[in-house]
This record gives structure tokens, C-alpha cells and sequence, in this order.
């Protein structure tokens, strides 16, 4: 069985007329290792997944599949397996026809083929539906076939291209936790593209977060989360409250309002800096503290989301575990927030 | 109510339409020795003497092979022509999709007279293939707007999906791609035929001695009307219903193949 | 920019260069033969081909309104009724259209006849005495004409009232219309588009017919087509043929464009 491979993308740019849709991208990927590309739609994403996959060429940089430079390409030849945003199962082909497609290409054997075919459908839990033709399943059943095609020829690499999107919720949660599965299992390289922030955190090893061509931050799903490179990583994961200061002494940041905040943060005085703070790291008392009216107010089962206008213009999402009455609105409630739950930047 | 009155007022139009298509069946199988109706009795002597006139089977298997050649030469341009009209993109696309599209607009007359011209030069009048040649001009603009509407609708993910997969342009073309298209392919092809087995105007010119169904059929009708014409008319009808049966199960939708 | 993809072209256009583009303009050259314009003086001066050319003219008015009056009712039905009588619907309108055109006008000889099936029918019931002249006339021509081009209308009919939303029909109807007034305030206005385009398409066709005025004007009905033919196959007149061609196709396209013109707004729309 063919190794996993590992894939390294050096300074990858693409313009398509005025707009420079990759600029400058370099990361990558280890061996058995699943990495998202997390970004809104625009980003570039997609750009960087069709060079990967060799639907585009780059107007520079170059992609490497184990040391093995395979810019030039075509992507018949990069034994790469993908999974597209609406499967692209071919509809005149029965399902065992479809998974077998990459391996007739290849002049597998024809009992191998049999063998091997009746093995990915196996492994997606769909034996039995191999005279059926695509339409006659529903999406999930669909999305299986299509990752049991991706991965029946042993890619060294699979690609998944925001594979859930058309899925119910409840169905996606199952679909990601499969598609996790599998992949520890095969031990297959992966990189997955998506815009859901949360679906990036459950699925990935580390997360790619980029933005108008160009990766904004490359960590594991924590760091993304608790120390976010720039405000637009730090907006577009999660929720959260961002403010802009100054350093004004060791440990003490002035916000624009006027406001100091206590922090943990080795950057020198005077330096410009962001500021993050996380509803959900809000607690009733702490080294920082705001009073603020409550302006809006949301049950959501598990906690409190609140909404506070606190003095100097501040205006702070916070959320509370659902204990006791709802505040109301108009409310003046006092929340506080520990210097180490506060993320400098 | 005024629903009632549109009902009735399209029976009445349907009817117009297809009261020419059914009248002949009648007259075709009229014991009378000449045109008349009602037809006094029963008898098959107009489809008999229409099998056993050597004229009129010989004019049949004609435009029966020159209609045939005609779909296979003009699915052969046709097909890569919406091809390229759809897919690429070069300067003077816009110009050469009218210039294909331009024979449905050009009045027949004058491609007749304009390739007879040429036509009576190369000593062509008469050859079977220089019919064909000119009926794949007329037979083109209904491949390639066919074609072009069934490349349109094509999701084109699949033919990545088929490279991604391993499968070069070649094997993704008659893997996916083709197959994919056939409905279309089916009509387009059937339409081509039926455009070269109805054809008259061009025929009348090029077909010299060497008589096509349809320009037999317009001799006959200047000549000597008898009921022979019903006959074949009958046989020409039954065989443009199969071909549309066929578009019907097989092509893309009738709707679309029309226009 | 790139010529790519440009090459499956080649033979299609190779074919329609030798075969159509080239001898219809080496043929149309014929007309300026020594230089001069006198065929098209001859063409459009002399008031033998001028009423020729004005019957031509008059007949692709008057098929083009009788068309657009049957059409307009089955197009839009076939459209607002169900499937499977749409399709019923479809085949008696495309049966017609793939019949050959000798089919349809010998057909039509049949019943229109001195002693054709309408006569007969009208003198068994005593409504007239003397056969009433159906053919050989412009009667005759109006009849295969419109029964030929019909179709023609119909598709781009059903096309446009099919392309209409729904939505906006069952809001007027909500809002309390009339199903008259919400065939004149919303359908009509709505697919005049389509209208236009059958319209058009008949118009321009029905300019070039030949067969039917051929065999069912009887010799009586001169259209332009007709006299082409005559010049080239009875007195061989070429030059003379090529400027009524130069002459039919210049108004032809005249035509054509005009109503691209009209068109194009809304087609982007």
C-alpha cells in the first residue's frame, strides 16, 4: 500500500485579472496529518485547493509532494483524491462503477478492482448499494460514495472541498466525526476546505486561516482560538470582544477609550497592541472589572448571551452559564475578567 | 368560463394542425382509381404500387443513406463546433456562432441557387454526396443549437472530478462527457436526419436525375396527383413519429429540441 | 486573446465557408455584372417584380398575424395546462412541424381541392352549389402557409408564459384580478418577448418560402422565391436572379436585425 505523503507549497500566487486570489502562500502539510483552510468565501481558499489538486496553474511558487515537484502536473497524473463541494458522483454510473472510475483509469486488475471497491464501500457502511445509481441515495449516502472514491486507489493525499455544506446539521456532525475517523485510520494526509469556523475546530490537527489570498495564521485549533495572530483571525473564529491600546506599562494595556486592563503580555511599553477577550472567559469577579447596562439578552439553553454598555463606550458580548433569572434588559450587572483569560496581541 | 372558450378554441386549432396528417391516411388506402372522398372501399393497391415501382423505393433508400450521411457529417462538425462555441473563449465567437446559426435565416432559395452554382462547376449535380454536403449547411444550426444547450446545462465538475480520478482529457470525454451528453447527442442527430429526409428546395436543384424522396414526391404532385403520394405521405409520417418517439425516450426533451 | 479551444472549429467552418458563405457571395456577385446596378434598377423599378416583391411582402404580414392569433391561444395553454396534456399538447404541434412540407401541402391539395374533401363536404350539405375556389389562390397559399409556419409561433409562446413566475399570477390573483384582466395587465405585457420572437422567426421565414406558394398558388401567386427559381431554372437569367437574392437577403437581415435590436435589452435581463 502507497505511503501518505507530505506536501510543502512555497510562496503559491494566482492573479485572475485585478485580483490577486493567492498571494504569496506558503505552508505544510505532515504525513497523516489534517489541516483546514478556514476562510470566507473570496479568500482564496478554493485557489489554493485547485492548484493543490492541479485545476490551476500558480503564476508562481511551487507545490511539492514528498520532496517531488508537481507544480506542472496534470492533475490526472498527482494521485491526489477529492471530495467535491456537491460529490460530482457521475450520474450515468452506478455506485460500485463510480468508486471503481479511478482504478479502471489506472489499469488496476479486474478482480482487484472488485476486491478493492467492495473494500471502500465497506469502509464508508454502504455494501450493498452497489447497483444504485447516484440519485437514488440520499446526500449522506452520497457523500459517502464520494469519499470511498476519493480513497479506493490510496491517494497520497485527499483533499476535501467543503464536503458537508448541502448536509442537514445533524447529519454533518455525524458525516465530520466519520471523515475524522477514517482519516486517523488510513493515516491519510488531508486537507480539508471549509468556512465554518466550528467545523475547522472539531475536525483539524492545525488550521490554515486565510483571507484575501494570503494565510493569516497557521496553528493547531487552540491556538487559533485562545491566541489568535490579528484581529480578523481573532473576529473570524469564534465569538469575541476586540479592543485596540497601547502598552502603558509592564503588564497594563490603555484602551483607545481610556480604560487600562491588567494582562499578561511580555510586549515592551508604548507598543501598539489588540486586545481579545472571550465572552465565555468572563466571570463575576477578577482582576478586571466592568459594570455595563445590559442592552441585549438571549437565553440559549446552556448560558446567558448578554450584551453590556459599560462606561467609556465599551460595549462587551459576554456569556454566562444559565443559572438563575434571565437579566433583563437595563439591567447593571458587574462581570470581571482575569488577566491570563485576556489575549494580547 | 373564458378558460372553456380558450379550450375549445385550441381543439379547434389542433385540429387544423393535424386534420393535413390525418387525412391521407384514408385517401392512402382508397380503392378508388383516383383521388376521392370518401373513399368507396378498402385496398392496399397504393402501397403496393408504391413497393413495387422501382422509382419510388430507389428515391426512398436515397434520402434514407443521404439523411443518414447527413446527421453523422453534421454531428461530426456540429459537435465540435458547440464544443468550441461554448467552452473557449476567442475573439470572433460571437461572429462564427451566427454564421453557423445563418442558414435557418438565409432563405433556402438562395443556397440552393448559390450552390448550384458552384455545384454545376464541379460536376456535382446529381452526386449523392454533394446533397449530403449540402443538406449538413442546413442540418447544422439545429446540431449546434442542440448541442450548445445541452454543453450549457453540462456540469462541467465532472470532468474535474474524472481528471482528479486519474482519467486524461481523452478518457474523461468518452467516460463522462459523451455519455453525459447523449440526450442531446440523440436529438440532435435524429433532427439532422429529419432535416435532410424532408428536405425539397435544396434537392430540387442539386438532386439532377437521381430523384430524392421528397423531390419525386414534387414531381409527382405537379404531374399527376394519384393516391401513391398518400401512401408514401403515410409511410413519411409513421417514420417522423418514431423519430420522435425516439427523441422522447432518448434525446433531451422535446421542448428544447424544437426551437 | 488565446485561440484555444478554437480548433474543433475548423472543419464546421471550413465546411460552411466553401459550401454557403463563398458561393452565396460569388453568386450575388453575378447581380453587379458589367458594373452597373441595372438588374437592381430592373428588379425594384419595373412594376411587374415590384409587386412581387410587395406580394411577398403582404403575405408574411398576413401569415405572420393569422400565426400569432392561433398561436398565442395554443402556446400559452400548452404552458398553463397540466404535464401530460402539454404533451399531448407538444406532439400535435411538432408532428406537424417534422412532417415534410410536400406531406402538408399535397395533404391540403386533398381537401382543398375543385373536388377536394371541404367541397365535397359543403355541396353534400347544400351549403354552396359550385365548388368554392380554395386553391391555386392566395386562399390556398394563406391555408399552407400558416399551417407550416404555426409551429413556429407556438414554441416561443409556451416558452415565454413557461419562463413567467408563478408567483406574480397567484399574487394578482390574490389581489382579486379577473382572469381577463390578469391575461392583459400581466401575461400579455410579460411575453411580449415571446411574441416577438415567433414573430419575427415567421416573418422571415415565410419572405423565402418557395414549396407552398409553388404548388398551392397555382401559378397565381408570385412570390419572391418563386420568381428566383424561374429566373435561374427557365430563362437562366442569372444576374437577374442574383439581385432579386441580393434584394430578398438584404431585407431579410434588415429584419433580423431590427428585431436583435429590440430584443437584447431584455434578453440580459
Amino acid at each position: 500500500m502507497q505511503e501518505s505523503a507530505e506536501l510543502r507549497i512555497e510562496g503559491a500566487a494566482k492573479r485572475f485579472g485585478e485580483v490577486a486570489a493567492l498571494d504569496g502562500v506558503s505552508l505544510q502539510v505532515a504525513r497523516g496529518e489534517l489541516l483546514t483552510i478556514l476562510g470566507p468565501s473570496g479568500s482564496g481558499k478554493t485557489t489554493l485547493l485547485k492548484v493543490v489538486a492541479g485545476f490551476e496553474k500558480p503564476d508562481a511558487g511551487w507545490v511539492k509532494i514528498d520532496g517531488v515537484e508537481i507544480t506542472a502536473l496534470p492533475p490526472a497524473r498527482r494521485d491526489i483524491g477529492m471530495v467535491f463541494q456537491n460529490y460530482a458522483l457521475f450520474p450515468h454510473l452506478t455506485v460500485e462503477r463510480n468508486v471503481a472510475f479511478p482504478l479502471e483509469m489506472r489499469n488496476v486488475a479486474k478482480p482487484e478492482i472488485v476486491r478493492r471497491v467492495a473494500e471502500a464501500l465497506a469502509l464508508v457502511e454502504l455494501a450493498g448499494y452497489e447497483q444504485r445509481l447516484p440519485r437514488q441515495l440520499s446526500g449522506g449516502q452520497q457523500q459517502r460514495v464520494a469519499l470511498a472514491r476519493a480513497i479506493v486507489f490510496n491517494p497520497r493525499l485527499l483533499l476535501l472541498d467543503e464536503p458537508f455544506g448541502a448536509l442537514d446539521r445533524k447529519l454533518r456532525e455525524t458525516m465530520q466525526l466519520e471523515v475524522r475517523r477514517l482519516q486517523r485510520r488510513l493515516g491519510l494526509t488531508t486537507i480539508f476546505i471549509t468556512h465554518d469556523q466550528e467545523e475547522a475546530l472539531v475536525l483539524s490537527d492545525r488550521v490554515a486561516v486565510m483571507n484575501k489570498g494570503t494565510i493569516q495564521q497557521i496553528a493547531t485549533t487552540t491556538e487559533i482560538y485562545e491566541r489568535p495572530a490579528n484581529d480578523f483571525v481573532a473576529d473570524f473564529v469564534g465569538e469575541s470582544n476586540i479592543f485596540h491600546g497601547t502598552m502603558s506599562a509592564p503588564g497594563e494595556v490603555t484602551l483607545e477609550g481610556g480604560r487600562t486592563l491588567k494582562v499578561r503580555s511580555d510586549k515592551s511599553a508604548g507598543a501598539k497592541v489588540g486586545v481579545l477577550m472571550r465572552p465565555e472567559r468572563f466571570d463575576t469577579g477578577g482582576a478586571n472589572l466592568f459594570t455595563g447596562d445590559v442592552i441585549e439578552s438571549v437565553y440559549l439553553g446552556t448560558s446567558f448571551k448578554l450584551r453590556l454598555a459599560c462606561a467609556g463606550g465599551l460595549e462587551l458580548l459576554v456569556r454566562q452559564p444559565a443559572r438563575g433569572p434571565l437579566p433583563a434588559t437595563g439591567a447593571r450587572i458587574e462581570v470581571g475578567i482575569d488577566p491570563k483569560a485576556i489575549h494580547v496581541f | 368560463m373564458s378558460r372553456r372558450l380558450l379550450v375549445v378554441a385550441c381543439g379547434l386549432i389542433y385540429f387544423f394542425l393535424m386534420l393535413p396528417l390525418l387525412v391521407v391516411f384514408p385517401i392512402s388506402l382508397s380503392s378508388a382509381p383516383y383521388m376521392q372522398f370518401p373513399p368507396p372501399g378498402f385496398s392496399w393497391q397504393w402501397y403496393e404500387r408504391y413497393l413495387d415501382d422501382p422509382q419510388w423505393i430507389e428515391a426512398t433508400w436515397r434520402s434514407l443513406y443521404i439523411g443518414v450521411s447527413t446527421a453523422i457529417l453534421a454531428l461530426a462538425l456540429g459537435v465540435p463546433l458547440a464544443f468550441s462555441l461554448v467552452r473557449a473563449k476567442f475573439r470572433g465567437r460571437a461572429v462564427i456562432e451566427r454564421l453557423a446559426l445563418a442558414p435557418i435565416i438565409v432563405p433556402t432559395i438562395i443556397l440552393s441557387v448559390a450552390v448550384y452554382g458552384i455545384f454545376a462547376k464541379l460536376k456535382l449535380i446529381g452526386a449523392w454526396y454533394g446533397l449530403v454536403v449540402a443538406h449538413t449547411v442546413l442540418a447544422l444550426p439545429f446540431v449546434v443549437l442542440v448541442m450548445m444547450a445541452g454543453l450549457r446545462d453540462f456540469d462541467r465538475g465532472l470532468e474535474q472530478a474524472a481528471e482528479g480520478l486519474g482519467a486524461s482529457r481523452w478518457q474523461t470525454l468518452r467516460r463522462i462527457t459523451l455519455p453525459l451528453l447523449r440526450p442531446s447527442l440523440v436529438s440532435a442527430g435524429l433532427l439532422a436526419f429529419i432535416s435532410s429526409f424532408d428536405e425539397v428546395v435544396v434537392a430540387l436543384f442539386l438532386a439532377g436525375a437521381n430523384m430524392t424522396l421528397p423531390k419525386k414526391m414534387f414531381d409527382n404532385i405537379l404531374m399527376e396527383i394519384d393516391p401513391t403520394i398518400a401512401a408514401v405521405s403515410v409511410i413519411q409520417i409513421l417514420l417522423v413519429s418514431l423519430v420522435l418517439v425516439l427523441i422522447g425516450r432518448f434525446g433531451r426533451g422535446l421542448s428544447g429540441s424544437a426551437r | 486573446m488565446s485561440m484555444r479551444g478554437f480548433w474543433p472549429a475548423v472543419p464546421a467552418l471550413l465546411l460552411l465557408f466553401f459550401f454557403f458563405l463563398f458561393p452565396v457571395v460569388r453568386m450575388l456577385g453575378f447581380s453587379l455584372e458589367g458594373g452597373s446596378f441595372d438588374w437592381y434598377a430592373k428588379a425594384l423599378g419595373e412594376g411587374l417584380y415590384l409587386r412581387v416583391f410587395w406580394n411577398t411582402f403582404e403575405i408574411a404580414l398576413l401569415v405572420t398575424f393569422f400565426c400569432l392569433l392561433l398561436g398565442y391561444p395554443l402556446g400559452f395553454l400548452m404552458a398553463t395546462t397540466t404535464p401530460l396534456w402539454a404533451t399531448v399538447g407538444f406532439i400535435f404541434v411538432l408532428l406537424p412541424l417534422w412532417t415534410s412540407v410536400l406531406v402538408r401541402t399535397y395533404a391540403w391539395m386533398v381537401l382543398l381541392g375543385r373536388n377536394g374533401v371541404f367541397n365535397r363536404l359543403l355541396i353534400d350539405a347544400g351549403i354552396v352549389e359550385d365548388p368554392l375556389p380554395l386553391l391555386h389562390n392566395f386562399t390556398g397559399v394563406m391555408i399552407g402557409m400558416v399551417h407550416v409556419l404555426l409551429p413556429y409561433m407556438v414554441l416561443p409562446v409556451y416558452g415565454a408564459v413557461r419562463r413567467l413566475d408563478p408567483a406574480i399570477v397567484a399574487a394578482a390573483e390574490g389581489l382579486g384580478a379577473s382572469s381577463w384582466r390578469i391575461f392583459w395587465r400581466i401575461y400579455l405585457p410579460l411575453t411580449l418577448n415571446g411574441i416577438f420572437a415567433g414573430a419575427v422567426i415567421v416573418f422571415v421565414l415565410s419572405l423565402g418560402f418557395y414549396i407552398t406558394p409553388a404548388l398551392l398558388g397555382g401559378g397565381r401567386v408570385i412570390m419572391i422565391a418563386v420568381l428566383i427559381e424561374q429566373q435561374v431554372r427557365e430563362t437562366l437569367n442569372w444576374p437577374f436572379a442574383a439581385a432579386l437574392s441580393a434584394v430578398l437577403l438584404a431585407f431579410t437581415f434588415a429584419v433580423y436585425a431590427l428585431a436583435q435590436r429590440f430584443t437584447r435589452p431584455q434578453e440580459t435581463a
